[in-house]
């Protein structure tokens, strides 16, 4: 069981957390015309790397807040965790 | 029961933890035996000289005890009787209890004379690999010949079928750091981190704290090892920053230093109180994890080296240093190193003069010259080649071996009772290695030590490979000191005591004894699932190279067991085979559990009801009065139907429809999930989260709403109110409630962080009740006279807000039964009080309760999609939403509706189905079909979603989902549930089978 860092309550243990996949995807704006493509990219197809990432993280059963994570999927590290309007210490 | 043998096989001394004065009565297989407080079955059965205590798992060869702790692989029992029984326990891990009952497994009619033992004359055809090749044809065969022999073959212990009564906990603990065994190097970094302000946490698995202090002869300071352990430990228990836990095996290191350890808190107690767990499971989260847990001796491969009797040096020492007890008087000693001579000096200490075989050519360790000066005559350069003796060890084939120690030069047969033999000590890396640690290989050990870790563990003493006790007490204060300094930046540094050990020389690589010429007796590696020499070799010979097939084809390191005395000794083999040196041939992998753990345990208090949290209306005590059968939604309980006297299921339901479809019935609608929401921008989201427009909702209006996922598959559907500006309150269907606050949380907070909106779950503060049926309106304007409750003054999705005795309510017009309908809504302490008072003014009216299964049939009857249709593989136009669907504006999952597979017309959608004979009711998950006379595969067209017995007509009906179903309407189909077997004939209709144009809720 991972400890994740919650930004606003601190470390936790991770069954108090969902998980809410890769940070750096940006939902198209609004109102915008946009190709198949580009949509079906954005609503089914993520990268999978092995190694760092940055993701999403919900506090479900703590402060119902989402943030960021960065964390190697091969050992679970976790090098940093961010509120949404902020940037990772690195 | 038959009479109590003798306690016989006890030491002269009594220098070990045993008490003389209080003998404890317990029984094996049937015959009733005693020991003493402080023994384990296993010391217990040896002293009164019982060693065959099982049958070997494939074989089913006679077993003996092989260790006197966690490494033991054979001594398996059954322990106690009826719902207490518990398989596959290790007799070694047993504290003796008064009354306890043990029986052998694996073993049948007798652990005496077993029948499976024929496998042991037939063992040539149960090579390794056997399973594999022999019951791989016909595969028919597989799940009704083949399976349940091999599991009835295998034995092992039986799982009572009746539920556990004990009581097991779980307890969650945060420590600077975890110190794992309480040996000299164990005891010395938990010394040395508590003293420097560290919270501590000292997990010792056995009754007693001290580990090889407890059996070796060395001097600490001015103290004894077991003195200056039993100082240590009062230091520590003086600490206020220090947990001390013994009975406490730490057998699983996961990810973050999350370790989880096991306490067995009163088995070894004769009356605990039924308030005492008897096991309880630590996770412990460790900023720092030491692992001191030192290490295990290693067998040595001979012929029949499995026999009773036949056990590891280090063992017999601590039965009798220990626990007081003599695992034979006429014993072998058997070794390639020099730590065996102590066991030999026990011995000596008890006037036992043993029989000592060591492969080596000669040694000068300080233990050998103390043996020989006592006139014991050492043979060097020899070994065992084979022994006898059916239930028991009796007699050993001896001999000389020649100069590349190959082959026996001469052989010759002595008596003896026992043999004690040592192959050197494997550091037991287990934690380490499922920490993530990369082992390495030390040459001077011959055996892997951690090396690169990858979590916050560091492995101290024996663990690490120190075998001297010098280095294991340095290593232990300086790795104390320095992990625990990180935590409390406190300097305090305790200095390392004086310590005096004897001096050991270098073992010999040898764990494999030439076999006696023209002769093939096996020669066991792995006990425990009896894996010989011969079948690593047949591994090798059938092309199996990579260490972790070995493992999988010969089941060598397997189960249980996690190879904790073979491992080594398997890899060696394979090694001197392949003429590779160790470290190539690399490892397995070690898997958590360290020891087997029983289910009650993992699974804690979370046993019946507190499986999980139930939740319950304020209303549920009146349902209960009232005679309702409750159903699971999520963690609510709701009433499903009320019976009256003799009425079935299917009688309430249809009364209670009926009802509100004739008078007015009340139904606890309090579980729907609610969610304030308020800002400014709140409009903008809900016209963004919802298909159908919201900026032109007026304030006092609710509005039926249905939202997407971005894939464009219904999410959720509900209504949304506006109460006054910047305010809405919004529902959501009562298993959706929790995913759609995290929905909106997540746009709120990740995608459209500038819109200025909260969200809230009010689901607990509101109490709501729907008031329907076509008297509804009759009633509510008796019990709220002050309010005009015309269809004027509240229209459908109207509402209004009052007060009644002093309470606030808010009255909604909304319907999900499709008749003229209200829902109150009141502050949850209020909810009680309210429902009886619609009750009571409802008498006038025939009012009737209705549960969820009356629910369900109003809403079917009007084809009102619910959780059934709606199951995320659903776009609107599937279901009879597409005019919920704005065209104008862009909302989540808008984009997905135009893709080419969500807008062809013969999508699966939306019908109703009604049985041809009107009687027949259908089952739902039924698949609907055009023929239900052709050969299978049978295209099949859709399937049931949702069926009830229309009160409005009498007679069966369904919703289903069929392809191009708007085109199929007046068509007949089957229904046909191969569960069931039953093909019904069926005509498709509107989903709208009753009200279709929705008069009623506008009434
Ligand atoms: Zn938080």
């Amino acid at each position: 069981m991972l400890e994740i860092k919650c930004p606003y309550c601190g470390k936790r243990s991770q069954n108090e957390f969902s998980y809410g996949g890769d940070a750096t995807v940006k939902r198209p704006t609004l109102g915008k015309e946009i190709s198949t493509e580009d949509w079906d990219n954005f609503v089914y197809f993520r990268d999978n790397p092995r190694g760092k990432h940055t993701e999403l993280w919900h506090h479900v059963s703590g402060c119902r807040q989402w943030f960021k994570a960065s964390r190697d999927t091969a050992t679970h590290e976790i090098f940093d965790t961010c509120k949404m309007n902020e940037a990772f210490n690195e | 029961m038959r009479l109590s043998m003798s306690n016989t096989y006890r030491t002269k001394n009594s220098t070990g933890l045993i008490n003389k004065n209080k003998k404890i009565n317990f029984s094996f297989n049937g015959h009733t035996y005693h020991g003493y407080e402080g023994d384990t079955l296993a010391s217990a059965l040896i002293s009164n000289g019982i060693h065959l205590i099982g049958r070997s798992f494939k074989y089913h060869r006679p077993r003996g005890f092989l260790g006197v702790g966690v490494e033991e692989p054979n001594a398996m029992v059954q322990l106690h009787e009826g719902n207490k029984s518990e398989p596959n326990i290790i007799a070694t891990e047993v504290e003796l209890v008064e009354g306890l009952k043990a029986k052998s497994q694996n073993c049948w009619p007798s652990v005496q004379f077993d029948i499976g033992e024929v496998n042991n004359l037939l063992n040539r055809f149960f090579p390794a690999g056997f399973y594999y090749k022999t019951f791989m044809w016909p595969k028919s065969f597989w799940m009704k010949i083949y399976e349940p022999f091999i599991r009835k073959a295998a034995g092992m212990g039986v799982a009572p079928l009746q539920p556990d009564p004990d009581r097991y906990e779980h307890n969650y603990e945060h420590c600077d750091v975890l110190v794992v065994g309480s040996g000299p190097s164990g005891l010395a970094s938990a010394l040395a981190a508590a003293k420097n302000g560290a919270r501590v946490i000292l997990a010792e698995d056995k009754a007693n704290f001290g580990g090889s202090l407890l059996t070796d002869e060395v001097t600490i300071g001015n103290m004894s090892g077991k003195e200056w352990a039993n100082d240590t430990v009062a230091q520590l228990k003086s600490l206020p920053n220090v947990i001390l836990k013994k009975r406490s095996q730490v057998f699983g290191y996961y990810d973050h230093n999350m370790t989880v350890m096991i306490e067995r808190v009163s088995d070894h107690q004769e009356n605990p109180s039924k308030y005492t767990p008897r096991q309880r499971l630590h996770y412990i989260r460790a900023g720092e994890v030491i692992v001191s847990t030192g290490s295990i001796e290693r067998p040595i491969s001979f012929g029949n080296n499995d026999r009773p009797g036949i056990l590891l040096a280090s063992a017999a020492k601590e039965y009798m240093t220990v626990y007081e007890t003599l695992v034979g008087k006429k014993p072998i000693i058997f070794t390639n190193n020099d730590t065996a001579y102590s066991t030999a000096l026990e011995f000596l200490k008890n006037d036992i003069t043993p029989v000592i075989l060591d492969t080596r050519n000669n040694s000068n360790g300080e233990l050998v010259k103390e043996v020989k000066q006592k006139g014991v005559n050492i043979r060097f350069n020899s070994g065992i080649a084979d022994t006898k003796g059916h239930l028991k060890i009796k007699s050993a084939v001896i001999g000389e071996l020649d100069k590349d120690k190959e082959n026996f030069t001469s052989l010759e047969s002595i008596d003896c009772d026992c043999i004690c033999m040592s192959g050197g000590w494997t550091p037991t890396v287990h934690l380490s290695s499922q920490a993530g640690n990369k082992l390495k290989f030390n040459e001077e050990i011959d055996a892997f030590v951690p090396d690169k870790k990858r979590q916050r563990e560091s492995a101290v003493g024996a663990a690490n490979g120190s075998f001297t006790l010098n280095q294991s007490l340095a290593e232990g204060f300086q790795v104390g000191f320095d992990l625990s300094n990180k935590f409390t930046n406190n300097n305090i540094e305790t200095n390392t005591p004086n310590s005096k050990e004897p001096k050991y020389e270098k073992h010999e690589r040898l764990w494999c004894m030439p076999l006696p010429q023209g002769k093939k007796p096996k020669r066991f590696i792995d006990f425990q699932n009896d894996v010989a020499v011969s079948d690593v070799e047949l591994a090798i010979r059938e092309g199996f190279r990579s260490i972790e097939h070995v493992k999988r084809y010969t089941t060598l390191g397997m189960a249980g067991d996690q190879g904790k005395t073979s491992n080594l000794n398997g890899l060696q083999y394979v090694s001197n085979i392949e003429k590779k040196i160790v470290p190539e041939v690399g490892h397995t992998t070690f898997r958590p559990p360290y020891t087997p753990v029983t289910i009650g345990a993992i699974v804690g208090r979370e046993v019946g009801n507190h499986y999980l949290p139930t939740r319950k209306s304020p209303i549920h005590n009146w349902h209960e009065e009232n005679n309702a059968v409750f159903v699971a939604a999520g963690l609510w309980q709701r009433p499903r139907y009320y019976p009256k006297e003799s009425e079935n299921m299917n009688d309430a339901v249809n009364r209670e429809a009926a009802n509100v479809r004739t008078n007015v019935g009340i139904c606890d609608v309090t579980t729907l999930g609610k969610i304030d929401i308020k800002g400014p921008d709140a409009p903008e989201f809900l016209n963004r989260v919802y298909t159908n427009a919201w900026l032109k909702l007026p304030v006092g209006k609710a509005r039926y709403g249905v939202m997407l996922r971005e894939d464009g598959m219904v999410f959720d559907d509900g209504t949304t109110s506006w109460l006054s500006e910047n305010h809405f309150h919004m529902t959501t269907t009562t298993a959706q409630a929790a995913n759609v606050l995290s929905h909106l949380e997540y746009y709120l907070q990740v995608v459209w962080p500038e819109l200025d909106v909260n969200v809230l779950s009010t689901t607990e503060q509101w109490s709501g009740i729907a008031v329907a049926g076509p008297k509804s309106r009759e009633l509510l304007s008796k019990l709220f006279p002050n309010i005009d409750l015309s269809n004027e003054g509240l229209p459908f999705m109207g509402l209004v807000d009052t007060k009644i005795d002093g309470i606030f309510a808010r009255i909604y017009r909304i319907s999900f039964s499709g008749e003229l309908a209200y829902e109150v809504n009141v502050e949850s302490n209020f909810g009680l009080h309210m429902w009886k008072k619609i009750m009571d003014v409802g008498k006038a009216f025939n009012i009737q309760p209705y549960g969820t299964e009356a629910l369900s049939t109003l809403r079917i009857e009007m084809g009102h999609v619910a959780g059934a249709e709606l199951d995320g593989r659903a776009v609107p136009f599937d279901v009879g939403l597409n005019g919920m669907v704005s065209k104008k504006k862009d909302f989540i999952g808008k984009r997905s509706l135009s893709k080419e597979a969500f807008t062809s017309e013969d999508r699966q959608t939306i019908v109703g189905l009604v049985p041809l004979d009107k009687r027949t009711k259908i089952p739902e998950g039924s698949h609907i079909v055009e023929n239900d006379k052709v050969a299978s595969p049978v295209p099949k067209l859709g399937h049931v979603s949702s069926s009830c017995w229309s009160v409005e007509y009498n007679n069966p009906f369904s919703i289903a989902i069929i392809k191009d179903g708007k085109n199929k309407i007046g068509k007949n189909l089957f229904a046909v549930s191969p569960l069931k077997d039953i093909s019904i004939p069926v005509e498709v209709v509107s989903s709208h089978y009753v009200d279709p144009d929705g008069e009623r809720v506008r009434s």
